[in-house]
């Protein structure tokens, strides 16, 4: 991905968060991302970000397993193992109702969790650079690219008139990574600004 | 404000005492962090012993074969599938609280769904050993899978109740762990950025996939979670509908019944919620998190026991009238003679799951009760005896007595390595819930701080105003504020 320079500012209330995004929005600064320790609700239709399609991606899988165990258990009892049960028909629809809905919500679960993990990058063993060690704990984090536009400075003032209770300037890696990145290959620093 | 959503005061809070995130963090997180007490230790080393006593029950019985337990002609299925049956029933709770009160909006589900979801997990694992062992030649246990094969290809019967099983009970343990796992990301990455120890740094930093609470994450994680919700809901009710079938499709006297599929949801249900009644009511006093297990959530799941339990009794109610009703002479002798009369053989296990499952949870009309722990433990352990001889019940009583008198005369009772199979699965049972109680949040970090300010002790007082307040002196306050902008 790349390494880019963020000015970084530490909210304590979510409910500060709204109206500062908010303003980085009016004011055209470029708003990186927020990052939280709780999904907090609306945060996404202030940022501007679109819904997630995963709904409808779930969708997709679910019907795909239903087709699929219809098919298969349709093929496999009606033409190429043709049991008979009892005299009963081939074609036992109803009684293959348990298995096709099993395999709708196996296919619907997988195929879902592995579609979130693939849309946010998620993985064992991958690093990802982290604005403020407390983001997952009690401080929601908003962070401003720095462009070249701007620069940092002034944007750590208008930071500070948003209310956030710590400003910081930082240069980080935007993707993720496996192994030690930072140390080794120092392509990022912490260079923090006293507020 | 925006975030703020308001809940009646009636309501009593979910989380007791002055917290904010940082305190909610440092509760749940701090058991995790100190060393193991003694009272673990003993509590884990037990669990694995009885684990281990399981594993050699196993061995005998892939060695010498399933004639180590004492099924015999007219009892083809003994305590294997009770313990089965037993064991998937237990599992219901975890994902209903999950899943279920998720959908109906249930905040107090916050406090509990984490552990629930464990001990759904873990029963399940248990729950799926029996069928498998019970195989006798388990290295064939790969022919219940449908593939093309060099046996025909012969395939499996998906007409068969037994195949749906295979696929409900799979299926039920992948979405399960699937939802539990998508749940404790956010969790792990709060133990790893806090971590001081290098070895737990990197175990969570393992576990935690790389989470970083952005924004658009959360976003996709709360259409996860609530899709997941959505699917499980469907597919917990399902799981024991086609654990039902496997009796209800038989012509067997005492199984060939329609009432099954809802009677054993309500029986799982039932059970589960006792199961995690006795987990929960020892973890927030060992952990010491009885701000977030309060006695509210206590309550709140007698409630549901009582009214589970007493819809498993209209349903005992219900066979018998319908036994006599039906006027079907092997029906009506099945239940009137082979459970009701009490001199019957297993007579006394009718009884038994009579009182522990009918009679006993009625206790839990009076408040008192409801909110008394030692009671609730108790109880809690008296309704999953009773849940176990109900399915003993179902499953012995039924065909101890086939057709042919001749072969009557053979009482059963089960082996020690049938008794040690099953204890060897509460050593499995146990043994990971206290590898989770110790390693795991067992309380659902984020989610509880999302409810906080709607329902923690100490905000719901700053919103208790707008309750007191007379509606004028609203009017001029908010009237004030307008008026000032």
């Amino acid at each position: 991905m790349a390494v880019k320079k963020f000015v970084v500012g530490c909210f304590d209330e979510e409910e500060a968060v709204f109206d500062a995004v908010k303003k980085v929005r009016k004011s055209g600064y470029k708003l990186h991302d927020v990052y939280s320790p709780l999904p907090i609700h609306g945060l996404d239709k202030a940022m501007g970000l679109r819904d997630t399609s995963i709904h409808t991606a779930g969708f997709i899988y679910g019907i795909t397993g239903t087709t699929i165990a219809l098919s298969c258990i349709s093929w496999i009892f009606t033409k190429d193992w043709p049991l008979n049960i009892g005299g009963k028909p081939h074609f036992a629809l109803p009684a293959w109702i348990p298995i096709m809905f099993e395999f709708t919500v196996l296919c619907a679960a997988v195929g879902m969790v592995l579609t979130f993990c693939y849309l946010c990058q998620l993985a064992p063993f991958v690093k990802k650079h982290h604005f403020h060690p407390r983001a997952t704990d009690d401080k929601m984090v908003m962070v401003i690219e720095v462009t070249p536009k701007n620069d940092a400075a002034e944007i750590s003032s208008f930071m500070n008139s948003l209310g956030a209770a710590e400003v910081n300037t930082q240069i980080a890696e935007t993707g993720w990574w496996i192994g030690r990145y930072d140390k080794e290959q120092k392509l990022y620093a912490d260079e923090t600004v006293s507020a | 404000m925006a975030s703020f959503k308001y809940e009646s005061q009636v309501r009593a809070p979910l989380v007791d005492g002055t917290k904010d995130y940082h305190q909610v963090t440092e509760d749940i997180v701090r058991p995790i962090e100190a060393p193991p007490s003694r009272a673990w230790w003993i509590g884990f080393i037990i669990s694995v012993a009885l684990l281990m006593f399981g594993v050699y029950s196993i061995y005998r019985e892939v060695t010498y074969g399933v004639g180590q337990w004492n099924l015999h002609k007219t009892i083809g299925w003994g305590w294997d599938i009770t313990n089965f049956v037993w064991w998937v029933g237990i599992g219901h709770a975890g994902t209903l609280i999950s899943a279920i009160l998720l959908l109906f909006r249930q905040g107090w589900r916050t406090g509990v769904n984490r552990a629930a979801e464990a001990m759904t997990i873990f029963a399940v694992m248990c729950a799926g050993q029996f069928p498998i062992w019970h195989m006798g030649r388990v290295w064939m246990a790969f022919f219940v899978l449908p593939y093309p094969n060099t046996r025909g290809p012969l395939w499996v019967n998906f007409n068969s109740p037994l195949l749906w099983d295979v696929f409900a009970i799979s299926t039920y343990f992948t979405v399960s762990l699937l939802f539990w796992y998508s749940g404790l990301i956010p969790d792990f990455a709060t133990i790893r950025d806090r971590a001081k120890l290098k070895w737990r740094k990197l175990m969570y930093g393992l576990l935690a996939f790389g989470w970083t609470g952005s924004a658009k994450h959360w976003q996709r994680h709360e259409a996860l979670s609530l899709v997941l919700a959505g699917l499980s809901t469907p597919l917990v009710l399902s799981v024991h509908t086609v654990v039902s079938f496997d009796f209800a499709t038989s012509v067997i006297p005492g199984w060939h019944t329609t009432i099954f599929p809802p009677y054993f949801v309500a029986g799982a249900i039932f059970s589960g919620f006792a199961m995690v009644q006795t987990l929960l009511l020892v973890t927030r006093k060992v952990l010491a998190l009885e701000d977030y297990i309060t006695m509210e959530h206590i309550e709140v799941m007698n409630k549901v026991i009582v009214l589970t339990g007493s819809i498993v009794g209209i349903a005992y109610l219900t066979e018998l009238f319908i036994a006599w009703y039906g006027q079907n002479p092997y029906e009506n002798y099945a239940f009137m003679k082979n459970r009701v009369d009490v001199f019957s053989p297993y007579g006394w296990s009718y009884w038994l799951m009579m009182g522990c499952n009918v009679l006993s949870p009625q206790i839990f009309w009076f408040r008192k009760l409801r909110r008394n722990i030692v009671v609730t433990f108790f109880m809690s352990v008296i309704v999953n005896i009773g849940m176990w001889f109900e399915r003993f019940v179902i499953i012995v009583t039924s065909i101890y007595r086939d057709y042919i008198p001749s072969s009557w005369a053979v009482y059963y009772r089960p082996t020690i390595w049938e008794v040690g199979f099953y204890l060897g699965t509460f050593g499995l049972f146990f043994t990971c819930y206290f590898l989770f109680s110790k390693f795991f949040p067992v309380i659902a970090v984020a989610e509880i701080k999302h409810i906080l300010k709607k329902s923690g002790e100490s905000y719901k007082k700053d919103m208790g105003k707008v309750e007191n307040e007379s509606v004028d002196q609203l009017y001029h306050e908010v009237h004030a504020a307008h008026a000032h902008h």
